[in-house]
């Protein structure tokens, strides 16, 4: 069957835009990491049987980028590739174009277009991911990095193994990460945050602040309020200009500084989207429907740059979590190819980060909601905190209590009310006490 | 191999060099999977009878450090 036929084949399938269409020949997937490789799975999954193909920028295949900030630098070395090579074509069929990223999307045509040449499509996955913030003032110096990619954990490996003093702007969970594996490493750290409360999008401002003590617990310098106004170099070794020596801070300080790592957040990778006629976000994120359809029938999206509606939190939201982009990608996946029914998509959003050995744990959403300490203490780095909105907990924070997490999470997928949530840490403290309250439950 | 394939009673282990105790199994199938107080995993219930066979492959597939897996 050859392209205009699987257009006007007939169809299976109706969209949320009332619209029949055609069954699916050729899906291409843009964006080969975590969403994009779920994406190629959750389509064969569901019993599609068309051509596949998966874009990506980078030469790499597929592999993970939690561990780049986490397990790369302490232990492990070889890139956290998903899959064996070999298994895209024998165990899923599908062709990878690898090395190059796609530059336009045309709607019109059905196609994307990388290396200057069309690829056409029946039906489209966008997993472009997030780009770090740079700042370009800064950015051609050596030691200079971000971390998004392999090769900027490499870099940041080499700084730790020589322990050098690195200095980090942005107290988000990527500089912390970086500053924990670096303090582990021996080297000195200094953190460089903007505002007055770190975290507090993640987490709300005052469990941001609170859980910024663990740097200075750490030996790790953390100045809030603070940005860098210079950074001094000396000639650096090559062509890419001077190597960085020191920061200069906003209070006068001087921060001797071997790497600066740039840690301020990521923006969803949809400039090359501009002129396809796709509806973006201010924050750059697509705007999709539950189903993760964009405003253009047949082109889906999954993990960073997916803006939609998550209704089992009452919002539209967007995430830049691994689970988020995991779920994400086999749901966009499978919904384009169109061979299953067509499912949506709805989560208690959740992300995990290991800082000085402790464990921190958040699920649901923070917004400003000043949260309540319902087990342990903050004091002793263990503790659950929930968070309430209206009449329900709408979120839950937990330090070195993996028990709990998971728990919490599915009390706020069911919607369980604030009273009700309350109840079961009275009731496990009144067990403790060797007191009954009858009707409650037990902490489980 | 698919998880009906061959005979044999089915089961899901965990690699414990794998696991670091996220808790997203325990997510997927509660019945199944509980991360202890020391943040270890518990297999609460190893075989994967029929009927819960959907929610243990999403334990699996949504493992984070790939670190569960169907055994016969």
């Amino acid at each position: 069957m050859t392209e205009a036929d699987a257009r006007t084949a007939p169809s299976r399938d109706e969209s949320l835009h009332g619209e029949t269409r055609p069954a699916v020949k050729r899906l291409v997937i843009v964006g080969a990491s975590l969403a994009g490789m779920k994406a190629v799975e959750g389509a064969r999954k569901s019993g599609f049987a068309g051509e596949i193909v998966l874009i990506g920028d980078e030469q790499h295949f597929p592999y993970d980028r939690p561990p780049l900030s986490k397990r790369f630098l302490d232990d492990e070395r070889d890139v956290p590739y998903f899959r064996e090579h070999t298994s895209y074509v024998e165990d899923l069929d599908a062709t990878l174009l690898l090395g190059s990223p796609a530059t336009a999307l045309r709607p019109a045509d059905k196609t994307v277009i990388v290396s200057g040449r069309p690829v056409p499509y029946d039906a489209l996955v966008i997993a472009t991911g997030a780009s770090p913030r740079v700042m370009p003032q800064w950015a051609g110096m050596q030691g200079v990095v971000t971390l998004r990619r392999f090769a900027d954990a490499v870099t940041i490996r080499g700084a730790l193994d020589a322990q050098k003093n690195v200095t980090i702007i942005g107290a988000g969970f990527i500089g912390a990460e970086i500053a924990s594996a670096a303090r582990k490493s021996g080297c000195s750290v200094t953190i460089v945050e903007a505002t007055e409360t770190p975290l507090a999008r993640a987490v709300g401002p005052e469990m941001g602040i609170e859980l910024s003590k663990m740097h200075e617990k750490n030996g790790t310098a953390l100045y809030c309020g603070v940005t860098v106004s210079a950074v001094n170099g000396g000639a650096g070794g090559g062509a890419s200009g001077d190597r960085v020596e020191s920061v200069e801070l906003s209070d006068g300080r001087v921060v001797p500084t071997d790497l600066l790592l740039v840690s301020i957040g990521a923006s969803p990778a949809t400039e090359w989207l501009r002129d396809s006629g796709l509806e973006i976000t201010p924050d750059g994120g697509i705007v999709c429907d539950a189903t993760l359809e964009t405003s253009i029938p047949g082109i889906y999206a999954a993990g960073d740059v997916v803006h939609w509606p998550n209704a089992i939190m009452d919002t539209t939201m967007r995430l830049e979590h691994w689970t988020s982009a995991n779920e994400q990608g086999a749901l966009a996946g499978k919904n384009a190819a169109g061979v299953a029914p067509t499912a949506t998509y709805e989560t208690v959003p959740y992300f995990w980060s290991d800082w000085y050995g402790n464990r921190i744990q958040f699920v649901g959403v923070a917004g400003t909601i000043v949260p309540h300490v319902v087990s342990g203490s903050i004091e002793s780095d263990k503790f659950v905190a929930l968070y309430q909105l209206g009449d329900r907990v709408v979120g839950a924070l937990a330090v070195n209590e993996p028990s709990r997490i998971m728990k919490e999470r599915r009390r706020i997928s069911q919607r369980t009310s604030w009273q009700e949530a309350l109840d079961v840490y009275a009731a496990a403290d009144a067990l403790a006490a060797g007191t009954v309250v009858a009707g409650a439950a037990v902490a489980g | 191999m698919s998880a009906e394939a061959a005979g044999g009673t089915l089961k899901v282990e965990v690699d414990r060099t794998r696991c670091i105790g996220l808790g997203l199994c325990e997510a997927a199938s509660p019945k199944h999977f509980e991360v202890g107080e020391d943040g270890k995993l518990i297999i609460l219930q190893s075989v994967v009878d029929s009927g819960d066979l959907s929610e243990v492959e999403e334990a699996v597939e949504s493992c984070p450090t790939n670190a569960l897996r169907f055994v016969r």
